[in-house]
């Protein structure tokens, strides 16, 4: 066999997180079907909600529903972090990440580079949902550098809670608890001014509506795209949408990073 | 004798429970030595301490000369490691797996990509290759497994039971490769539930219990130091008492009854017998005889000696 000497050189993380990159795309490469489900969540999401809730719900002012709907259903599915907690889930459970652990490698760069291709992943998805959007009739009617804004806002709220995602799932580290316990995250998504807004909610409740990052970054995309924007309820994020979205994304880098890389890189049991 | 493994008294508690209480162990440059040892002996944490991935609380352990919590970095540049799960991905290729973890050891593409090539080859999975890994055997993912753990010929490789679970074939085929690993001058450290697989592939054998180091020695060693069996074989189930009675006088232990195959063994000390004295001895006591031999005593008869009962209940090597 051909003997390829080892290197211990110091760990070249860009290499390390490019491959971990890779290997996160070449799986979707694998998973047309798994794809198709992922868009066609929305999808189904935009039929049930905007034209058979849609048809009952009232948007405050003259807005159309679905107008309102599509980009807070961007919001939602930029927050949908099960894919990253089942993987990382997968990969604890299964050893993976003891083996890339064993390596001569990047312990920061792992996590990156999958939070990385999850993010490129995601940003096709919003695009292929912006397009979707667009034939419901959704509109982006203040320009397209805003709308740029909103998507660059969208992917980096992404990016931050695939961190989250990541985080769980090394916590987790069983592939069917971290399924099991996917059905607890929806509620999160729901809990926001996604599909209503959150002025008839009970007051604690809309309290934890409106200060969910979900309904700042849907707000602010609402307010980038010129869509109809729900009553704020003088709750300061949703006063604030775009800034509120930068500084939730802002801080849960902050937090879920640091708890995330050194959970992966702590020796543990 | 180069080393290239070694473990003194390292300890690791979870909570009340010692995994490791002790363990000590030293593997041989280019050899292969096996870790022995029932369920929760503390095998698995073990390597999972060499492997750099727990921090032993007490104890110091060396892998070519690195200490593995304060040059961890410089271990990991010089292991690699197949735990007991197939850590590869079922979402992929098997050519893809190797060469994403070609790609991960800063090969670059080209490199990562032949290589990848070169060992499906080498090892027997060309075939299949280009197949998910999701709809490949049990046997065949182990194999990717222990493949994944050698992309850039690491100097020692670490096999938490590398066979546990797997048909008689698929074992005989890991054993296969590891063999070849070690030609090729790798120091292979496993552990192993499995009498034979330690008898069969290992230089060394540690046996642990208890996260303490038995016994070590190579397999001949091992049975050597227990003495050596006399087994005799009746005629009748009736005259099994009478035999066993008369087997006792000399032996060291409890002779072993098997009525089926109405065999009677027994340990003796080294000198203590010979096959002529065993059948006079048999003829005084009135018992008719049909065979008496006397032998090296088997691993697992080694093994229960020390350890007190035997690895694994169901004894499955093949």
């Amino acid at each position: 066999m051909t003997t390829i000497p080892m290197t211990p050189t110091r760990s070249r993380s860009a290499v390390d997180g490019a491959a971990a990159a890779v290997r996160v795309l070449w799986k979707l490469r694998h998973d047309p079907a798994g794809i198709v489900l992922t868009l066609a969540a929305p999808v189904v999401l935009v039929l049930v909600f905007g034209y058979i809730f849609g048809s009952a719900i009232a948007v405050p002012g003259s807005g159309d529903y679905r107008e309102f709907l599509v980009p807070g259903l961007f919001a939602t599915i930029a927050f949908n972090i099960i894919p990253s907690m089942i993987t990382m889930a997968r990969d604890s459970g299964r050893g993976v990440v003891d083996r890339f652990r064993s390596m001569p490698i990047s312990r920061v760069a792992v996590p990156f580079g999958q939070a990385a291709a999850t993010a490129v992943y995601g940003l096709l998805c919003l695009l292929l949902m912006a397009a979707c959007g667009l034939l419901v009739g959704w509109r982006i009617r203040n320009g397209i550098a805003p709308a740029l804004g909103a998507l660059g806002l969208l992917v980096a709220f992404q990016f931050a809670a695939t961190w989250i995602g990541m985080f769980l799932g090394l916590l987790i580290g069983k592939e069917e608890v971290a399924g099991q316990l996917s059905v607890l995250v929806l509620p999160v998504g729901m809990l926001s001014n996604v599909f209503v807004p959150t002025t008839g909610m009970p007051a604690w409740l809309r309290t934890i509506a409106d200060w969910n990052p979900v309904s700042a970054v849907a707000a602010a995309v609402r307010e980038l795209c010129g869509n109809p924007t729900a009553p704020t309820n003088g709750a300061w994020p949703l006063e604030h949408p775009v800034v509120a979205s930068l500084g939730w994304t802002a801080l849960l880098l902050a937090v879920f990073v640091p708890l995330c890389t050194a959970r992966y890189a702590r020796p543990r049991a | 004798m180069t080393v290239a493994v070694v473990a003194e008294g390292l300890v690791r508690a979870y909570g009340p429970v010692r995994a490791l209480d002790g363990l000590d162990l030293v593997v041989a440059r280019g050899s292969v030595c096996a870790v022995l040892g029932p369920n929760g002996a503390g095998k698995t944490t073990a390597i999972r301490v060499l492997a750099t991935l727990t921090v032993p609380d007490a104890g110091r352990a060396t892998v070519l000369g690195h200490d593995v919590v304060r040059d961890a970095a410089l271990v990991r540049a010089s292991i690699g490691l197949a735990g007991q799960h197939a850590a590869v991905d079922d979402d992929l290729t098997g050519r893809e797996n190797l060469e994403i973890l070609g790609r991960m050891h800063h090969l670059g593409r080209r490199a990562a990509r032949e290589r990848a090539g070169e060992l499906l080859d080498r090892f027997d999975l060309a075939d299949a290759a280009d197949r998910l890994v999701k709809t490949w055997s049990g046997g065949m993912r182990r194999r990717l497994d222990l493949i994944a753990s050698v992309v850039v010929a690491p100097p020692v490789l670490f096999l938490d039971e590398p066979t546990t679970g797997l048909d008689p074939r698929s074992r005989t085929e890991i054993w296969t490769t590891v063999r070849e690993l070690v030609a090729a001058g790798t120091t292979v450290l496993l552990t192993t539930q499995y009498l034979e697989e330690a008898d069969r592939l290992a230089n060394d054998i540690v046996i642990v219990d208890g996260g303490r180091t038995v016994a070590t020695g190579s397999p001949d060693v091992l049975k050597d130091s227990i003495g050596v069996r006399v087994d005799v074989i009746v005629e009748t189930p009736a005259e099994l008492p009478a035999a066993a009675a008369a087997l006792a006088e000399y032996a060291r232990g409890e002779p072993e009854i098997d009525e089926a195959a109405l065999r009677i063994s027994a340990p003796v000390a080294g000198a203590a017998v010979t096959v002529p004295g065993a059948v006079r001895m048999l003829d005084a006591a009135g018992v008719a005889v049909l065979d008496v031999g006397i032998r090296r005593p088997t691993l697992d008869e080694v093994f229960l000696h020390l350890v007190g009962r035997r690895p694994r209940q169901e004894e499955a090597a093949a």
